[in-house]
């Protein structure tokens, strides 16, 4: 029988005089009351209605007092337990100083119940309570979290499970949620101010003048000038992987610090259903579970065809299912580290409580390759895979199929690309103007193929506002990401990708799209300005769809950051090559370089929220995306 | 002190503010102040104190810039240079900063115009180059560049030259025209924090042309290296 996931009860958490309600009282402010001592945390609800209070929480997570975000006292915030086909309400009271918001990450809903302030609602001022009632006709594992402000790095997240109104096609006797998050101590508006003034606050794994005194001594001056030359001369970074690292993260796992560790127990002979969900701000982890293969059941709620894994990534705010069958006399290890490798987090599958497993190291550090900044793909130019010197050849091998159009033309055009200052005024008048720069195709191929269209960089894309673009992209469907590609040669680890996604159910909406709308995800890391097309949020225009409508949404990423991608309110339905069973996705990740096309139903009417997850790219790399009532379509 | 900002004057702020939208404000505006240079350097004769810093206020693509060069030796200004610029990011990498400097020692006081083009240069050279126009005529040109060499995450070897160029002779500042100085550093800092670095490092400096025969004639040195030590620090 499934059985709710409880956190162990031992917790490194402060709950003592809270200098935050002395603060707010002071305010005039009422306060959740911190209970007394430590408890099992998160709570689980279940039911259909539920009372979610916001406020602060004095934790101690590093050694340090802080305040989180909290719901009901709980960072993370309760598992909330609905059933498919039942009606759910809401009421969610904000005794914050501030305005807040709770969005129902991967939930499809009418769009006032999508919790977004300025598209779906005014959002919750201090004080008052938003009613949520929405009818649940889905099911699996998501997540929810705060829209306002920085609340969600703070704490303000928690799982949604959802159990289904017909049989489970999943077998499991036990399931837990599993949910990711990274802490920092630091004021998030700190952080990203940080950010602004120095990109390269949090690298602590910047290339140094000894790993270049390795490579020459490996590779010789000559080779070793070759590839650092284009990096150098384009003033990127390969060691530019995460923005926010573990220097100031602290990578939880259900709440619980790398110290402590969470606690699964299972009972011999059981198989148990893992719920990953990534809760973090700005971490994509990649989890294993050393001496376990893990049967990949669910991407984002919706069930998939079981595929057998030895590592996934995660992007933020994903979610996967996982079904592990552990032997009954050991403990193991649920390991997930940061994908810079700069920390992780971590719990342990037990039998028995008083077993302990083995951590293990973390593995190496990736660098960025030619590749990752979307350029052709040659043979003997692309050395960059790790920090450990070795070649970083698996990702084209991988790319099976996606060569079109890679040749050396590409790389011409790569070069011409990096003469950014040519139409930059320019491209600043369109930033200013605000206008929609994407490029939309009629003519789109088949579904379930992706994009046969020419890759169109828009005149709002060239301005300072974006250092580069990727001439040449190739899919990113066949790539296992940064980091992970030699983990097949190097580790004989199988290693989750995009391709090998096929939805266990046929595809319900069989059209062909009638549209094709190229997007591309822009940025500039020096500056850490992020757009889409060059036009930050809040000069842009929304993407229009027809009410009915089926379209392809191709997306280009132009920088060397990996982009989980998250459209509100409809299906992002990703077309791995199989029409007839086309995975069904809510965020999906954005490799650097490239680009991944998927299918959206335009059949929920009102303004929805369409951006990048991570949370410091979220305020520019954004759009609305507005569902109306027209011709066309059905 | 920490707890009323983080509880009360940040809430006030925000509830001030403009109201939360959905993905926040993503060009908020900043400040941030930086002393590139606070240093103590050997000389033979008195030891000076040079401090050159920045402060800048604003957004992603506009910002008002002030900058400060100075030395002092017991306690007095010998050299105080002042810029007051408007900046504006004109490429990817590159900003163009318009304004006014003004020289308040040595006497008699210089004004100018100023043009200069600021960013990072391929290869990561930080570059500075300025145009100088002012009064009388007067002209000069200024280069600077600086490099940053990790010997490990915070171990940093930076390199940085400075070039000036005069279009006139300004006896009275001890200015010549054509190449005047070089000025080439070598510091090695280490980040205690980004935001703090102690340093140490060398400094040498030369004067060439009418500039050098002014110096010479006044008794100053011509070349000059000295030890430095100092601190490299922001918020």
């Amino acid at each position: 029988m499934n059985t709710p996931a409880f956190p162990r009860l031992s917790r490194r958490r402060f709950v003592t005089g809270a200098s935050a309600g002395l603060a707010l009282a002071g305010l005039g402010l009422s306060l959740t009351s911190p209970k007394a001592q430590a408890k099992a945390l998160p709570p689980v609800l279940s039911g259909n209605q539920f009372d979610l209070s916001i406020g602060y929480l004095p934790v101690n997570f590093t050694g340090a007092d802080r305040s989180a975000t909290a719901v009901n006292g709980s960072v993370p915030a309760p598992i909330l337990r609905w059933k498919e086909g039942e009606r759910v309400t809401l009421r969610v009271t904000n005794h914050l100083a501030h305005d807040s918001s709770i969005h129902w990450h991967g939930m499809i809903l009418p769009s006032n119940m999508d919790g977004v302030p300025g598209l779906s609602f005014r959002g919750i001022a201090p004080g008052e309570t938003y009613e949520y009632q929405f009818e649940v006709n889905q099911n699996g594992t998501y997540w929810y979290h705060s829209h306002s402000g920085w609340q969600e790095q703070t704490g303000l997240y928690g799982a949604i499970v959802i159990e289904p109104k017909d049989p489970d096609p999943v077998a499991y006797d036990r399931d837990y949620v599993v949910l990711l998050s990274d802490w920092t101590d630091e004021d998030p508006g700190d952080v990203y101010a940080k950010l602004k003034k120095m990109s390269h606050y949090y690298n602590f794994q910047e290339r140094t003048v000894a790993d270049l005194w390795r490579d020459i001594k490996e590779k010789g001056v000559a080779r070793t000038w070759n590839e650092r030359q284009m990096w150098n001369a384009m003033r990127m970074k390969q060691s530019d992987i995460a923005d926010v690292t573990g220097y100031t993260y602290t990578f939880l796992m259900n709440g619980e610090t790398p110290d402590s560790g969470w606690t699964g127990v299972f009972k011999r002979g059981e198989k148990v259903r893992l719920r990953f969900i990534n809760g973090a701000a700005m971490t994509l982890f990649d989890i294993r579970i050393p001496g376990l293969k893990m049967t990949v059941v669910a991407s984002d709620g919706q069930n998939i065809e079981p595929v057998s894994v030895d590592e996934f990534r995660i992007g933020v705010a994903e979610t996967y299912d996982v079904v592990v069958e552990p032997s009954g006399d050991q403990a193991y290890t649920v390991f997930a580290q940061s994908m810079d490798r700069s920390g992780y987090a971590r719990g342990t599958l037990t039998p028995d409580p008083s077993l302990t497993a083995e951590i293990p190291d973390m593995d190496y550090r990736p660098l960025l390759s030619h590749g990752d900044m979307g350029m052709a793909a040659m043979a003997g130019m692309d050395h960059g895979g790790s920090a450990a010197g070795h070649g970083n050849h698996s990702q084209h091998a991988a790319s099976g199929g996606d060569h079109s159009g890679h040749n050396m033309g590409g790389m011409h055009h790569s070069m011409t690309g990096m003469d950014h200052g040519k139409h930059s005024m320019k491209g600043m008048d369109h930033r200013r103007h605000g206008m929609h720069a994407s490029s939309v195709s009629d003519k789109p191929g088949p579904a379930g193929f992706g994009s046969r269209a020419e890759i169109h960089h828009a005149p709002s894309e060239f301005g300072p506002q974006v250092d580069m673009r990727a001439e040449a992209p190739q899919s990113g469907l066949h790539d296992p990401g940064v980091g992970l590609r030699d983990h097949a040669q190097r580790y004989g680890r199988k290693v989750l990708r995009y391709g090998d996604i096929r939805n266990l159910y046929p595809t319900l909406d069989r059209r062909d799209p009638e549209r094709e709308i190229q997007i591309h995800l822009t940025g500039n890391m020096a500056r850490y300005m992020w757009s889409l097309d060059g036009i930050r949020f809040a000069d842009a225009e929304p993407i229009r769809l027809t009410y009915g409508e089926r379209v392809r949404i191709t997306l280009v990423n132009d920088t060397m950051m990996t982009h989980p991608i998250h459209l509100h309110g409809l299906w992002s339905e990703l077309e791995t090559g199989d029409p007839a069973a086309i995975p069904r996705k809510h965020t999906l990740l954005v490799q650097p370089g490239t680009k991944i096309s998927y299918l959206v139903t335009a059949d929920a009417l009102g303004r929805w929220a369409y951006h990048c997850h991570l949370m410091y790219h979220m305020p520019g790399m954004m759009r609305e995306v507005r569902v109306e009532q027209g011709g066309r379509g059905v | 002190m920490k707890h009323f900002y983080r509880y009360v004057v940040l809430p006030a702020l925000l509830l001030w503010a403009t109201q939360v939208y959905a993905g926040g404000n993503d060009d908020p505006f900043l400040v941030m102040g930086k002393v590139d240079q606070l240093e103590l350097r050997q000389t033979e004769g008195d030891d000076p104190v040079a401090f050159e810093g920045q402060l800048w206020a604003g957004h992603d693509l506009n910002k008002l810039w002030l900058k400060v060069d100075s030395e002092r030796v017991d306690g007095d200004y010998e050299e105080l240079e002042l810029q007051a610029l408007y900046s504006r990011a004109v490429t990817p990498f590159w900003n163009l900063q318009v304004g006014a400097r003004r020289d308040i020692k040595p006497e008699p006081d210089r004004n100018w115009a100023v043009l200069t083009l600021q960013g990072l240069a391929p290869y990561q050279f930080e570059v500075e180059a300025s145009l100088f126009v002012g009064e009388s005529g007067r002209t000069a040109l200024r280069l600077v560049s600086e490099y940053e060499m990790l010997l490990t995450q915070r171990l940093i070897l930076s390199p940085e030259v400075e070039l000036n160029v005069y279009g006139h002779n300004d006896p009275d500042t001890g200015v010549g025209s054509g190449l005047a100085d070089v000025q080439a550093g070598l510091r090695l800092r280490y980040e205690m924090r980004r935001e703090f670095a102690p340093y140490i490092g060398l400094n040498w400096q030369k004067r060439y042309g009418n500039s050098a025969d002014l110096a010479a004639a006044e008794g100053d040195d011509i070349e000059d290296l000295q030890f430095v030590v100092g601190l490299r620090m922001w918020f």
